[in-house]
C-alpha cells in the first residue's frame, strides 16, 4: 500500500475481520438485530454510521488533550448527538427523500455503542488522521455485518432483495413459490437476526482459530 | 502552559463553554435552514395529497410522486377547492392545506374549541374525489395519510407515512403493496360508517372481496396496524356528517 502506512491500513483491515466490531467486540449488536429485516435500511444505516464515526473520531481526538476526564462520555456524547443532528437537519434542507429513510436512524446512531466504544477505546489516546481510518474502518466492519444480515433476513423473511421480488410473487405463486416454497415470516422477527449473527460469528470462529478463548 | 484537566473549576468551565458552543452552533443550522425545510414539507403535502387522488408517477411496484418541480402546477389543476369544515358548515381556504392536524387535535380537548377539519376537493378525469387528511399514533410514533374517497365515499386511493415505525415491519404502511390493498374498499355499510380495519388472519390475501372492511394487515407490524385502523376510523369519522350533505 502507497498510499497507506502497513500499521495504518492495519486500522481498517482488522475491523473487518479478526476485530470485527459486532462479532469479536460485540458492540452495536442493537441496532444490528432492530434494523435488517431489510437490506436498504442496513446498507443506508451502515453510510450513515460511517459517517458519524469518521467525524465523531476526529472531532474527539482534536479535543482528546482539554476533555476534562470526570465528564468525558457526556462529551462524547453531545458530540455525536450534535453531529447527527447537524447532518439530519441539512439533509431535510437539501436532500429532503433522503433524511425520510433515515429518520429512524437518527436516534440509533446516537446510542450505538460502537460509536461510543471508538472514541472511549480509540479516538481519546491517537491522532486525528489515525482516529479517521479507525472510525472508517470499524463502520466497514459493522456495516458487513449489518449488510449479511440484512441480505439473509430480507431473502428468506420476505422473498425480496432491495424491494425487488427476486423469488417470485408470494401470492401469485411464482417463480420458486409455484414449487410449494413459503417465505420465513420468522426472519423479519428480531430473534432471528440474532440466530443469523450468532451463525456469522461460529463461522468466523471455526475458520479463524486465533480468535478461540481457552476455558 | 499545562492544564490541570482534573479539576472542578476546569471541569464546569468545560461544559459550560462546551454547551454554548454546541448550541448556538445548532441554532444557527437550525435556523439558517429552517425556511427551506418548511418549503421541503409543504412541496410533500401537496406531493401526498395528489399521490392519494392517483396523480403520480408510480411505476411498478414503486411510489413515485409528481416531481418537485410541477407539484404546483398540477395540485391547482387537480385540487379544484379547499374547504375548512367547523361543524357542519365549510368555507374555502386555499391554505387549508397547511392546516396543522396535531395542532388540531390537541386544540380539540378544548370542549369550547370548534376543530377545524381541512377537506380537499380533487378532479381528475370529471371524477370528484373528497380528500381526508388522518393523523394518528404508530408503534413508536405518529403515522398519518390522505384518504382519497369518490362521491359514493368507496376508498379510490391512500397515502400513508409515518415517522419512526420499525424498518421492513411498521414502516411497510407506505409502501404500494399495503396502500394498493384500499383502493375500491367500502367504508359505509349503508348509512352506518363503519371505516377499513388491517386485519390479521384476514382469509382474503388477494383482497378481491371489498366490502368486508379489512385489508391484509403486515406481519409483525401488529400495533401500526391497529393504530392505522383506529386513525381511519377516528378521524374519517368526523367528516362522515359533512359528507352525507354532499351525497345529497
Amino acid at each position: 500500500m502507497g498510499l497507506l502506512s502497513k500499521k495504518d491500513a492495519k486500522l481498517i483491515t482488522d475491523p473487518l475481520a479478526d476485530n470485527n466490531p459486532i462479532t469479536i467486540q460485540v458492540l452495536g449488536i442493537c441496532s444490528a438485530l432492530a434494523i435488517t429485516a431489510e437490506l436498504k435500511a442496513s446498507i443506508v444505516m451502515s453510510l450513515a454510521v460511517l459517517f458519524v464515526l469518521a467525524m465523531g473520531n476526529v472531532v474527539i481526538s482534536l479535543m482528546r488533550n482539554i476533555i476534562p476526564p470526570k465528564i468525558r462520555i457526556i462529551v462524547q456524547l453531545i458530540v455525536v448527538a450534535a453531529l447527527v443532528i447537524i447532518v439530519d437537519l441539512v439533509l431535510k434542507a437539501y436532500a429532503y427523500e433522503l433524511s425520510k429513510t433515515l429518520s429512524v436512524f437518527v436516534g440509533l446512531i446516537i446510542t450505538n455503542c460502537i460509536i461510543m466504544g471508538r472514541f472511549e477505546a480509540f479516538a481519546l489516546a491517537n491522532g486525528p488522521w489515525r482516529s479517521f481510518l479507525d472510525g472508517i474502518g470499524n463502520a466497514l466492519g459493522y456495516g458487513i455485518i449489518l449488510i449479511i444480515v440484512g441480505f439473509f433476513r430480507e431473502l428468506l423473511g420476505s422473498g425480496t432483495l432491495l424491494g425487488f421480488k427476486v423469488l417470485g410473487d408470494s401470492i401469485e405463486k411464482t417463480g420458486v413459490y409455484a414449487y410449494g416454497y413459503e417465505n420465513n415470516g420468522f426472519m423479519l422477527l428480531a430473534p432471528m437476526a440474532l440466530i443469523t449473527l450468532g451463525i456469522i460469528i461460529w463461522v468466523q470462529r471455526s475458520r479463524n482459530e486465533a480468535l478461540i478463548e481457552d476455558n | 502552559m499545562a492544564k490541570n484537566t482534573e479539576s472542578n473549576v476546569y471541569t464546569v468551565l468545560f461544559a459550560t463553554g462546551m454547551v454554548l458552543i454546541v448550541g448556538t452552533l445548532l441554532a444557527f443550522v437550525s435556523s439558517s435552514l429552517k425556511d427551506k425545510i418548511a418549503e421541503n414539507k409543504r412541496i410533500e403535502k401537496q406531493q401526498n395529497i395528489l399521490y392519494a387522488m392517483g396523480v403520480n408517477d408510480n411505476e411498478e411496484g414503486s411510489v413515485n410522486f409528481v416531481p418537485k418541480n410541477k407539484v404546483a402546477e398540477e395540485f391547482s389543476k387537480y385540487i379544484t377547492k379547499q374547504l375548512v369544515i367547523t361543524g357542519t358548515k365549510a368555507v374555502e381556504d386555499n391554505q387549508a392545506y397547511l392546516i396543522d392536524l396535531k395542532k388540531e387535535a390537541a386544540a380539540a380537548k378544548d370542549p369550547n374549541y370548534k376543530r377545524r377539519l381541512p377537506l380537499f376537493i380533487g378532479d381528475k378525469d370529471n371524477q370528484e374525489y373528497y380528500i381526508i387528511p388522518v393523523r394518528g399514533k404508530g408503534l413508536w410514533d405518529a403515522i398519518w395519510g390522505y384518504v382519497a374517497l369518490d362521491k359514493q365515499l368507496v376508498i379510490k386511493g391512500v397515502y400513508f407515512d409515518h415517522a419512526g415505525e420499525t424498518p421492513g415491519l411498521g414502516s411497510n404502511i407506505k409502501e404500494r403493496f399495503f396502500m394498493d390493498d384500499f383502493e375500491g374498499e367500502h367504508i359505509m355499510n349503508g348509512d352506518i360508517f363503519i371505516g377499513v380495519t388491517a386485519a390479521k388472519g384476514n382469509a382474503d390475501p388477494k383482497n378481491l372481496n371489498k366490502t368486508d372492511f379489512k385489508v391484509d394487515a403486515i406481519a409483525g407490524a401488529t400495533i401500526t396496524g391497529d393504530g392505522l385502523s383506529a386513525m381511519l376510523k377516528k378521524d374519517i369519522a368526523m367528516y362522515i356528517p359533512y359528507l352525507k350533505t354532499l351525497k345529497q
